[in-house]
């Protein structure tokens, strides 16, 4: 799908980067912790979340992810949004709950990021 | 072999705010450079957690970027607290960081891993009272 498809399946508000809302969307991530973000996600994908402080657009920054979603309708504030703008980020907001939106977009095709799902033997 | 790039960061202990400039200057400079896809974000990630790391873990340190042809080097000092149990640190999920830290987003104990992971080559060395070094190397193709 592309991105102007998540902006119709969520009815998401376009914050950012109208432009670009042909871009293709093959997989996503669903998180408020950026450790886990910068640690499992190694692909340019969209990360959804319901954490709107600066650290987003940076974790955003060093993974060259392609669009932000904001869930339960937040607005990330104006300095945010312009470090988004910097670096071309698709920053999109949708009254969907971080749930809801994941399940929309999961039953219209979108899949997670790849992680091993398998316990490693030390796990145990 | 002289380095091609040689900067040094300073990183303020708890200014959360300023956290991850460094980290976004140093990603520029290198794709400036050319350098591109895994290796830049390998770099810039790594970059990112251990310059998140000083800002919440430390008393204030600095993060020192050198690029040579064949490869990229980071190496954070910091002046303290240091690091009492290292195999503890490196484990993941083991996390000391505050709240502050953790309403941000972090101290999820991935930051070590992840560093480690990201690198090619990896060492910290740490001493309680005295602070930590952490040399990450990383090969450009």
């Amino acid at each position: 799908m592309t991105i102007q498809d998540m902006v119709d399946i969520l009815k998401a508000r376009v914050l950012l980067g109208e432009d670009k809302l042909d871009t293709p969307v093959y997989t996503a991530c669903c998180s408020d912790l950026m450790s886990d973000v910068l640690a499992f996600v190694d692909e340019k994908t969209v990360l959804i979340t319901g954490l709107s402080n600066p650290h987003v657009v940076r974790t955003s920054e060093m993974l060259d992810l392609k669009c932000l979603v904001f869930a339960r309708g937040k607005v990330p504030g104006p300095d945010i949004l312009e470090s988004a703008a910097e670096q071309g980020l698709v920053v999109i907001s949708t009254k969907a709950t971080a749930f809801t939106a994941c399940g929309l977009l999961y039953e219209a095709g979108l899949r997670g990021v790849p992680v091993p799902m398998e316990w490693n033997t030390e796990d145990a | 072999m002289d380095a091609l790039i040689q900067n040094t960061y300073p990183v303020k202990a708890a200014d959360y705010t300023s956290a991850g400039r460094a980290s976004a200057d140093i990603k520029r400079r290198l794709k400036q450079l050319g350098v591109s896809g895994d290796v830049l974000r390998r770099v810039a990630v790594a970059s990112y957690e251990v310059e998140l790391n000083l800002v919440i873990h430390s008393e204030g340190g600095e993060l020192e970027l050198a690029v040579f042809p064949d490869r990229v080097q980071l190496v954070s000092s910091d002046v303290g607290p240091g690091i009492p149990d290292l195999s503890l640190a490196m484990k993941e999920g083991w996390s000391t960081a505050n709240d502050e830290a953790r309403s941000l987003g972090f101290g999820a104990g991935m930051g070590l891993p992840n560093m480690k992971r990201n690198a090619d080559d990896f060492a910290i060395e740490s001493e309680v009272g005295k602070g930590t070094v952490i040399t990450m190397g990383f090969r450009l193709a």
